[in-house]
């Protein structure tokens, strides 16, 4: 019985003695948090979901995505916070901080991959690129941005809106329109889309006068589908006068899409445009 | 004011400053312990009794939970008692300053300008060539010119002749603080979307950002007013028989104007830098301490420095435990505890005759 017992335990030190002799395989990163949301679909895209135990505040799709324990907004991660989930990747968009925060983790020795950004169908692919890469699964990697491209293609080949004029309203405060002018998302899915924004001369989301809203003259009104307190009704659109008289409001056309396959220039970018240029094909007629 | 009730009622059990030393001993015991939980709870299962059982055994801390108790939890806790006691006894000071219960950083525009500096940083700053030389110092740098900046400029409004008015002050200081709020105002239009959200961050405070960098460069800026306002306790009592009875004291009212302002801004402007703008404590906790040991300043201000660290470490850990692991900003904690709190305390206040 001792004996028996002492070999075990001989076994079982020598196997532990082989195995840290072994040189140490460069495991892939099998504990992965996924900090942004067109980060996490692309990660569930490629089907590395199972390595995924955290995401951030703004990755809600696919829905699974949501059982995943929520580390907080992209701009605001706790070091903490992430530390405690365990992670051997953290995959991160562009702009994701704030920058002590990723200071401290970098003392901990966990790489951060970046993710760079951008609003057009280069910066999808390369967003695609740089998480199959960080994941260890290049030509996965390939062969998705060869079908998201597909798509893109297929779907802006597809439109045909003769330069119809929208207005992309993200949010109305204090009875006025905060709408989307250059270098958002929101012109970049409508100039992929081969829709005209209404407004330009202005960068990032701005409040607009109600001049400017009657210059612009926009055909279409395009919002996000949000639910609760920020669903904007027709009515409350239609409250503001200069709003009232633009083409868009006096022909109804007034569009709601899905903000995270409208705006998260990933995986489903494609499918975004299909739908966008249908319904202010649609809308139009 | 409380020499002369100590003096006319010598050393009876109830007597306030005795009540004073031994709520001060009281603190020190709680901001102790509050500091040790602080180190021992957090989003990841490290605790500081398991590290030092880890220690003590011979065996090396794992990296992680090193890193966890001495890079992250540390610092934080550290600057969460330099911070709270900061903001608690810049409250106390220009309370006294003002003869004013009400009074706090934000009345005389060192919130403001603090906020303005840090709004300026986050929507002009990468247009600015220091911005890549100072990286993430850009921000509190910022805050903490736009705090000293706006003070600076109220006491030059309100100095004529080498006499400072506390009431041009006040005034100033809320004219000061609209217009910064103007300019702050004008900034956000201009910010884009990820500038806006770094701003009510900021605007939020959080004492996330506490690393071994920051909190070397922010404890002496906070330590030095700290530990020079236990000075101003004398002045301070003179003054709250007004300035003339103060001046006949032998008080130099003047130079206590000018002593209380720079400690005031001093202190703030460097909390506010590290950890943005955290509301409440500043008006609360000199608050509280008056009503349990009476106006003395000499006990006040300690007192304060004390239970403004221990309320900030709780407020701290509150919010970084109740949705870990995400992290609430501290200033929504101390704002949606503390204005409640503060209300119950003016309800009561009405009731008790005897402050």
């Amino acid at each position: 019985m001792i004996r028996r017992h002492g070999l075990a335990r001989i076994t079982a030190a020598a196997v532990a003695a082989l195995m840290a002799a072994a040189p140490l395989p460069a495991d892939p990163a099998q504990r992965i948090v996924s900090v942004g949301g067109s980060v996490t679909e692309i990660v569930y895209a490629l089907g590395q979901q199972d390595r995924l135990v955290a995401r951030d505040t703004t990755s809600n799709h696919p829905p699974e995505a949501l059982a995943l324990p929520d580390i907080g907004y992209v701009r605001r991660l706790s070091a903490e916070g992430v530390l405690s989930v365990n992670p051997d990747l953290i995959l991160a968009e562009d702009g994701a901080g704030p920058p002590e925060v990723l200071e401290l983790l970098n003392e901990t020795q966990i790489p951060v991959a970046t993710v760079p950004m951008g609003f057009d169908r280069a910066a999808v692919l390369a967003k695609i690129t740089a998480v199959a890469d960080a994941l260890g699964v290049p030509e996965d990697g390939a062969k998705l941005a060869g079908e998201v491209a597909a798509a893109i293609d297929t779907a802006v080949a597809e439109t045909d809106l003769g330069g119809k004029k929208v207005l992309f309203v993200l949010a109305l405060q204090g009875g006025r329109v905060l709408a989307g002018g250059e270098n958002t998302a929101a012109d970049g899915i409508l100039t992929l889309t081969g829709a005209e924004n209404a407004v330009d001369g202005f960068a990032g989301y701005k409040l607009l006068t109600d001049e400017a809203i009657l210059t612009a003259a926009p055909d279409v009104i395009l919002m996000m589908d949000a639910s609760g307190t920020r669903h904007i009704s027709d009515k409350d659109l239609f409250a503001i006068p200069a709003i009232a008289a633009t083409p868009a409001a006096r022909s109804g056309a007034i569009l709601r899409m899905d903000g995270m396959l409208l705006l998260g220039f990933s995986v489903r970018t494609g499918q975004a445009i299909t739908e966008l240029s249908e319904k202010l094909d649609r809308i139009g007629s | 004011m409380a020499d002369l009730a100590a003096s006319d009622c010598p050393a009876v059990p109830g007597d306030r400053s005795h009540r004073a030393r031994v709520l001060m001993a009281g603190l020190l015991v709680s901001l102790l312990a509050v500091a040790l939980l602080g180190l021992s709870v957090g989003a990841t299962g490290t605790s500081l009794q398991d590290a030092l059982l880890t220690i003590a055994a011979g065996n090396e801390v794992a990296m992680r939970d090193r890193v966890v108790l001495w890079d992250i939890r540390l610092p934080r806790v550290l600057l969460g008692i330099l911070v709270g006691a900061a903001l608690a006894v810049s409250g106390a000071v220009l309370q006294g300053l003002f003869r004013n219960p009400l009074a706090d950083p934000g009345i005389v525009g060192v919130s403001a300008g603090a906020s303005l500096g840090a709004v300026s940083a986050i929507v002009l700053g990468g247009a600015l060539p220091v911005a890549a030389l100072l990286g993430v110092w850009l921000v509190p740098a910022a805050a903490f010119a736009g705090a000293w900046g706006a003070t600076l400029l109220l006491f030059r409004i309100a100095t004529r002749q080498g006499r400072t008015s506390v009431a041009t002050m006040l005034l100033a200081g809320i004219a000061l603080t609209a217009l910064a709020m103007a300019l702050t105002g004008l900034l956000v239009y201009m910010a884009d979307d990820a500038q806006l959200r770094d701003f009510t961050f900021w605007n939020l405070g959080s004492l996330a950002g506490a690393t071994w960098g920051r909190l070397s460069l922010a404890a002496p800026m906070i330590l030095l007013p700290l530990l020079a306002a236990p000075l101003l306790g004398h002045g301070l009592n003179g003054l709250s028989l007004g300035e003339a009875a103060a001046g006949h004291m032998g008080i130099p009212v003047q130079r206590l104007k000018q002593a209380a302002v720079l400690v005031v801004a001093a202190a703030t402007g460097a909390a506010v830098a590290v950890s943005g703008g955290i509301g409440f404590i500043g008006i609360v906790v000199p608050h509280l301490i008056r009503l349990i040991s009476g106006p003395d300043h000499r006990m006040l201000l300690p007192n304060a420095a004390l239970l403004g660290a221990v309320l900030l470490l709780l407020a701290d850990l509150f919010s970084r435990t109740v949705i870990a692991p995400a992290e609430l900003p501290i200033g929504i904690v101390t704002a949606v505890i503390g204005g409640p709190f503060f209300l119950f305390i003016l309800l009561r206040q009405r009731g008790i005759v005897d402050l």
